[in-house]
């Protein structure tokens, strides 16, 4: 417990949140503001979410225990619908914010692509995401406490950042492929965007049982990494010119020696 | 948010509510006899315009130089460029008043979550002399009811009080005023702040150093603010004194009260600035006829200015330039009222006072202008939301990302009206909404989820 725990499970939650934010949005200002919309809309649908579920609490028997575990798994699933309803409905909205930006731009071209929107709209998506889940146990990290003494797993705060990390992940790789779908009209990978969302949701049911929750769910990321990695254009020859590190001919560069004023004898 | 203004010397142009309320974001557009000359200018413009590194100009380059005769051609070239500019300065703005009011709320945040004084109730102001400590909830709302009326009343006194200063040209007056209050905040309450900060973390500090810490520090916001300093510099200590502004506010207005203000606040400010006969729209007004910059003090700045060099700088209009960063601002004090008068968002700078040519190259970005009272006010509600006394840090992130969305759109809707707007409602009452159903609905479902360790 302690500074470390608190400090270590935070890097391994937000590290590579925080370095992809550092390194490709934070220089933008258009992706920021993305970035930061994109947490709105996933706040807008966790209000939701979480009223659904206040009102079925309410509605029914506080007593009966199996009755609210029921409950809160009817309440995840219609989060995790919800989230990617707004999804849905952030691309249309960033669609259309698309054309305004190309129609204002002087040659025709928006200043930044849907690839690039899809990519931080994921990642803004992961980010909130992560932070709604695990802020609050990484603030309790910090105190005084014994973890699991009631006989729960003693491995709570790591697991849970391992966890958000891979929220994190998945949510950034699901908007890559999500938004490339909408455009391509692939309803089939929209589906199956949907379909592992709420098996990555429901696998964290398994806990405490983590080698049933956690391994499934890298893989999944894993997969959907590699999916989202091809879906946005790479492929094994960008890889390859990308290590070798070759310095690419830029095209537009001029050779000013070849260009010189017409002498006037 | 960067308006553009199409043609040139601003001050012979009739004063209407377009022109009024803006002034020239750019050089003028050079002549087009000189055709070559002009495209040059434009590409340095251009070049230096387009810093968030485009992959435009040397397209931009190439067709400036290729076409020097169609001057229509250009004209909507220029137009086209003018509008893409002006989307692209939005996003710039945006993020630079972002920065700030994330900063400040940071400020407070950190404060409230480790400071127990600013979350200890002892006492009231004189603003708020209903107590809420009754027995029965109707009471306590009445109460609370009460008190917001009263702080209202105190507020639109004070502002109106403040206007009729200005247009009197009671400068003297309302200088002095500013001053003092700056005063006050920069040391006493700094005073304060240090004790509290010291005392949470248990270290000893002995007179001397804290007079010498106390005094360099006010002496130099004292010096930035009112009258000369690094931009840099007198926008972090306007954020430090809107900071400590909002503590006071958090510590000593009680619970309901607080939201209720709230509430209300942004009710008057929207009433304020788009009435025509609003108190702040008249200050504007006011300040716009005699062309003069709104209140450098008591509003934040974004701006910077950039000297392209070519042939002379002209010192006179640096130096005027130079004179209108001199935000005489004044602090908060709860007593002024001023405030108010920044709750409006501008796009104006000061306009220069001759036409700018060719040979004097003064490129002045503009940037957008943020009232402190709109800082102070967002600070409250983010500070109020982290001192809940459950401690969950999600509602205080959700109220976050709420005022900044508001803020965000309050700038779209500037760059649409390009008029002062308020910027107070739009992230208000996003800020209230979300706290409100994230401290009832979200958290108990968050905390269920999280005691089961489920992910969504």
């Amino acid at each position: 417990m302690g500074a470390a725990v608190f400090f270590g499970c935070a890097g391994i939650a937000f590290g590579p949140a925080l370095a992809l934010v550092l390194l490709t949005v934070a220089a933008e200002p258009l992706r920021v503001i993305i970035l930061v919309a994109g947490a709105f809309f996933w706040l807008v649908s966790l209000l939701l979410a979480s009223l659904i579920w206040f009102i079925s609490v309410h509605l029914s028997d506080q007593g009966n225990a199996r009755l609210q575990y029921g409950l809160l798994v009817f309440g995840a699933a219609v989060s995790v619908l919800l989230q990617e309803a707004f999804r849905f409905a952030y691309f249309k909205l960033l669609k259309k914010a698309d054309e305004g930006l190309a129609t204002i731009s002087e040659d025709g071209r928006s200043p930044i692509s849907l690839k690039q929107m899809a990519y931080v709209s994921g990642l803004s998506f992961g980010i909130i995401s992560g932070v709604f889940s695990v802020i609050n146990i990484l603030a309790d990290s910090i105190g005084p406490g014994i973890v699991g003494i009631h006989g729960d797993s003693p491995y709570y705060f790591i697991t849970s950042a391992f966890l958000t990390m891979a929220v994190v992940l998945l949510h950034t790789f699901w908007g890559v492929i999500f938004f490339d779908a909408c455009e391509k009209r692939r309803y089939w990978c929209l589906g199956l965007v949907v379909i592992s969302h709420l098996v990555t949701s429901g696998l964290t049911f398994l806990n405490p049982w983590y080698v049933a929750s956690l391994v499934p769910i890298y893989i999944i990321t894993f997969c959907m990494g590699i999916w989202a990695f091809f879906t946005a254009g790479g492929s094994f020859h960008n890889i390859l010119k990308c290590l070798s590190c070759k310095q690419e001919d830029d095209s537009r560069v001029m050779m000013y020696s070849a260009l010189q004023v017409p002498f006037e004898d | 948010m960067i308006t553009f203004m199409n043609n040139s010397d601003s001050e012979d142009e009739p004063c209407n509510e377009r022109t009024s309320l803006m002034s020239a974001e750019s050089p003028p557009v050079p002549s087009y006899q000189d055709g070559l000359q002009a495209s040059e200018t434009r590409e340095a413009q251009t070049h230096r315009k387009r810093q968030t590194g485009s992959s435009r100009n040397p397209n931009n380059v190439a067709d400036e130089d290729a076409s020097n005769s169609d001057v229509r051609v250009r004209e909507s070239a220029l137009e086209n460029e003018e509008e893409e500019l002006t989307l692209k300065y939005g996003a710039k703005h945006v993020i630079m008043l972002f920065v700030p009011v994330t900063l400040c709320m940071i400020v407070v945040v950190a404060t409230i979550k480790s400071v127990r004084f600013y979350t200890e109730k002892n006492g009231q102001l004189i603003y708020t002399p209903f107590s809420e400590d009754t027995p029965s909830v109707g009471q306590r709302l009445l109460n609370s009811v009460l008190n917001t009326i009263i702080m209202i009343s105190v507020i639109v006194v004070m502002t109106v009080f403040l206007v009729v200063l200005y247009k009197y040209r009671c400068y003297k007056f309302i200088h002095g005023w500013l001053i003092l209050s700056s005063f006050m905040l920069l040391f006493l309450f700094t005073y304060i702040y240090l004790g509290e900060v010291l005392k949470t973390y248990n270290v000893a500090m002995d007179y001397p150093t804290v007079i010498l810490i106390i005094w360099n520090f006010g002496a130099v916001g004292m010096i930035c603010i009112h009258w000369k300093g690094p931009l840099q510099l007198q926008q972090a200590y306007l954020i430090m004194i809107s900071a400590l502004m909002a503590l006071v506010f958090i510590k000593y207005l009680p619970e309901w009260s607080a939201w209720v203000i709230l509430g209300a606040i942004s009710i008057y400010d929207l009433i304020a600035v788009l009435c025509p006969k609003g108190p702040l729209r008249m200050l504007v007004e006011t300040a716009q006829e005699r062309n003069e910059p709104i209140f450098p003090a008591l509003i934040y700045s974004s701006a910077m200015i950039w000297t392209v060099g070519m042939a002379k700088p002209d010192t006179a209009a640096k130096g005027q330039s130079q004179q209108t960063w001199n935000a005489e601002d004044g602090g908060e004090n709860h007593s002024s009222t001023s405030h108010s008068d920044s709750q409006i968002l501008d796009t104006r700078s000061p306009a220069p006072s001759h036409p700018i040519t060719l040979e004097e190259m003064e490129e002045e970005e503009r940037g957008v202008k943020l009232g402190l009272g709109d800082f102070i006010f967002y600070s409250v509600l983010v500070g109020k939301a982290a001192a809940t006394p459950s401690g969950d840090w999600n509602t205080t992130l959700a109220c976050f990302v709420a005022i900044l969305i508001g803020l965000c759109l309050t700038l779209l809707l500037l760059a649409v009206f390009k008029k002062a707007l308020p910027a107070l409602p739009i992230s208000i009452t996003f800020g209230l909404i979300f706290y409100f159903s994230t401290d009832n609905l979200v958290r108990p479902f968050m905390d269920t989820l999280a005691s089961h360790q489920l992910y969504i």
